[in-house]
């Protein structure tokens, strides 16, 4: 208890730091489910996928420790285009190969799940044998830094120094921290504004609110669920930049738990709502540093998931229970 | 008879369903002498040792006993997500339940003999079955799939954290079951063709050690048939008609009188209960278990078994648990790839086959007639 209160303010900072995280990843989960009423358990490795690729990047740059603040954006900005393009490509691989076919069917949603969990173990477990692949395909040797160590974190270049800008209460707020709660709300604040604003945003809210009137309205449904895709892995690739440069490392097997945090932030703020996932992506963050605190670090994960399990159980609309049809400007 | 009731109603399906009403056709005495004849055999598996189906790299007796508590563990979670359609993730769960029951009760905190260990540690997974079920059963479909989901690792994390459960390193020591040592079993050897029965190779009938797991094999087997049995029973009877109207229709179930959630949490139970099962004999099987044996990985890759046998029928189940456990250890250079098949082999059998490799027959059943309600309605059309 102590501790919490000594402690308060930079358990606040870092938690909404990491809430901020979980927030963009649940935006995917949000989006999805908000058109399909699907829970996209693959996400997660669409967010893994492009932590490595704005570590790749990074590397493939040269980009290390000392650089100049000129070199540190731009290495950042190629990172973001990497991870971006690499994880909305995922996505809408994803969206080909383990949805199009059950989509058109009409099946049954639990085997839409079960898709998505062959999805997702099978895109961890590319990634956790990357050095055989490589091997196998005759480029085990060019792609050595790349592949090797697979199944161990590898770690992104440290190329921001962690600099203290202004003291609150008795933490000093880091430049990182800075970084990444504003990138989060800047991305957040772009994608409220293009579903709310634009053309295709109304498409996606039509399609959410009668996939079949929307139709008859002249919305390709087809193009709307890709997009829907495609916007959910461009902001899980922003996350994987913000994750990478936070946290400083990557594993094949990390998606997992950061999905389910993230899908745990979705269903808080109430699924299918974006302006909830940014709520229940903060409430995460900080419940777990607190609850951390409170019970000791080795019981972050079961604050989590016991925090997933009870509102699921006594508010499963969540805390904004809205959908993604209801959203207005 | 039947041969030309079949060749009448169409080619191509004729030998597959001569072969169900022949079995179906066969009078009693002779059934029951197959299927003693097939549990011999399925017996003396280890010790005849075929060629092909045996694996080179890794004890034969050893790898039957992870496919009969894979094949176990299916049987369980079959009730649950095949007959009850609830989609539980979170299985290993009560797998950890019973295995952590045994390991505590005769090593951990206390020495009981195994078998005074086995039944409560098997009725502590029941009830948590019930007590998890409970709350959790009023959320539905995916949602429900998610809650399990956190509870399995709930129950991961508990075990990791806590020190009365050994924590990380996990619990040493665990009880095996009493060995009543009657007479050794020669096992056989093969050369080519011939067999020939290797006499200083042998399995000493029930004496339970960590050398020879060919005993742990005839236990788990026989446990497997009972709970076959039960199964069939339960199935037939009003409780698995209730789980099957529960699975089709839950509104309409609750409409026409039955008490979905009483019933729904008993499938819960019962699988609970089949699965706490499974994790104690694994524990005694294995003489010392640890957290990293309770990964949500095993919860998928037994929810794979179910569905790629065909979630709802026993038999279906059996075979993808069989298909599971046994093709990696058969295939062991691959062991690596084995979540990634899986994976794959999820996302293309949910495309392409959702109902698994042998679907149950009231399914296929539903098909055919749906197809020949869209045929007749064709057929109208045309007219029309």
């Amino acid at each position: 208890m102590d501790f919490l209160l000594d402690n308060f303010v930079a358990l606040t900072v870092t938690g909404l730091s990491l809430g901020a995280i979980y927030a963009l990843v649940a935006l995917g989960y949000t989006l999805v489910y908000g058109v399909l009423q699907l829970i996209n358990f693959a996400h997660s490795e669409v967010f893994m996928y492009g932590a490595f690729a704005a570590t790749w990047t990074v590397y493939a740059m040269g980009g290390r420790a000392g650089a100049s603040t000129g070199a540190v954006i731009g290495y950042l900005l190629a990172a973001l285009v990497a991870a971006m393009a690499f994880s909305g490509l995922i996505a809408l691989l994803l969206e080909r190969v383990a949805y199009r076919r059950l989509r058109k069917q009409n099946a049954p949603r639990l085997i839409a799940l079960i898709s998505a969990i062959g999805a997702s173990f099978a895109l961890a477990e590319l990634m956790g044998l990357r050095d055989k692949v490589a091997d196998f395909l005759g480029l085990g040797e060019t792609l050595r830094p790349y592949v090797r160590g697979a199944r161990n974190s590898s770690g992104f270049p440290e190329i921001i120094d962690t600099t203290p800008l202004f003291t609150l209460g008795d933490y000093d707020v880091t430049n990182i921290d800075l970084l990444v709660i504003t990138s989060a709300l800047v991305m957040m604040l772009a994608l409220d504004l293009f579903v709310a604003r634009t053309r295709f945003g109304r498409g996606i809210r039509a399609v959410a609110q009668d996939p079949e009137s929307a139709s008859l309205m002249g919305v390709n449904s087809d193009r709307t669920v890709q997009l829907t895709f495609l916007l959910g892995g461009l902001m899980a690739g922003a996350a994987a930049v913000l994750y990478v440069v936070k946290i400083g490392s990557i594993r094949f097997d990390t998606g997992f738990l950061l999905g389910v945090k993230a899908f745990t932030a979705a269903v808080l703020g109430g699924i299918g709502n974006l302006r909830g996932a940014l709520l229940g992506g903060f409430v995460l963050g900080l419940a777990e540093n607190y609850g951390s605190a409170l019970i000791g670090t080795e019981w972050r994960d079961v604050v989590a998931f016991t925090l997933l399990v009870v509102i699921l159980l006594f508010r499963p609309t969540g805390l904004l229970g809205e959908s993604l049809a209801k959203a207005r400007t | 008879m039947s041969d030309t009731t079949t060749e009448q109603t169409g080619a191509s399906h004729a030998s597959r369903r001569s072969f169900r009403e022949r079995v179906a056709g066969l009078p009693k005495p002779v059934k029951i002498v197959a299927w003693v004849l097939l549990a011999v055999l399925l017996y003396l598996l280890p010790i005849i040792n075929p060629p092909i189906l045996t694996t080179p790299d890794i004890d034969f007796g050893g790898v039957l006993l992870t496919v009969t508590l894979y094949v176990l563990v299916a049987l369980g979670l079959n009730i649950v997500v095949g007959y009850a359609g609830l989609l539980d993730l979170g299985y290993v769960g009560f797998y950890a339940v019973g295995a952590y029951g045994v390991a505590v009760l005769t090593s951990q905190q206390a020495s009981w003999p195994f078998l005074l260990a086995l039944p409560v540690a098997v009725l502590a997974a029941l009830v948590s079955g019930v007590i998890l079920g409970a709350p959790t059963l009023r959320v539905r479909g995916d949602y429900l799939a998610i809650v399990t989901l956190g509870f399995g690792e709930i129950i991961r994390l508990i075990a990791v954290n806590s020190e009365s459960l050994g924590a990380a390193s996990g619990i040493p020591g665990v009880g095996t079951p009493p060995s009543i040592e009657l007479f050794d079993v020669p096992k056989l050897v093969w050369d080519g063709g011939v067999a020939s029965v290797n006499v200083d190779d042998t399995s000493t009938f029930l004496l339970f050690s960590v050398v020879d797991l060919i005993p742990y094999y005839w236990l788990t087997l026989t446990v497997v048939f009972l709970v076959i049995w039960a199964d069939i029973r339960i199935k037939a009877s009003r409780v698995g008609r209730a789980w099957e109207a529960c699975r089709e229709d839950e509104d309409a179930a609750e409409l026409m009188g039955v008490p979905t959630f009483k019933f729904k949490l008993l499938a819960f139970a019962m699988g609970a209960f089949i699965g706490g099962l499974s994790g104690a004999l694994y524990a005694g099987k294995q003489g010392f278990i640890s957290p990293n044996s309770f990964l949500l990985l095993f919860s998928i890759l037994f929810i794979a078994a179910v569905v790629v046998g065909g979630q709802g029928n026993r038999w279906g189940v059996i075979v993808g648990a069989v298909l599971v456990a046994y093709l990696p250890e058969r295939f062991r250079e691959f062991t690596e790839w084995r979540v990634l098949v899986f994976g794959i082999a999820l996302m293309l059998l949910a495309s392409f086959r959702p109902q698994g490799l042998l679907p149950p027959r009231r399914t296929v059943r539903a098909r055919k007639l749906e197809e020949r309600l869209g045929a007749l309605q064709e057929g109208g059309d045309r007219r029309a």
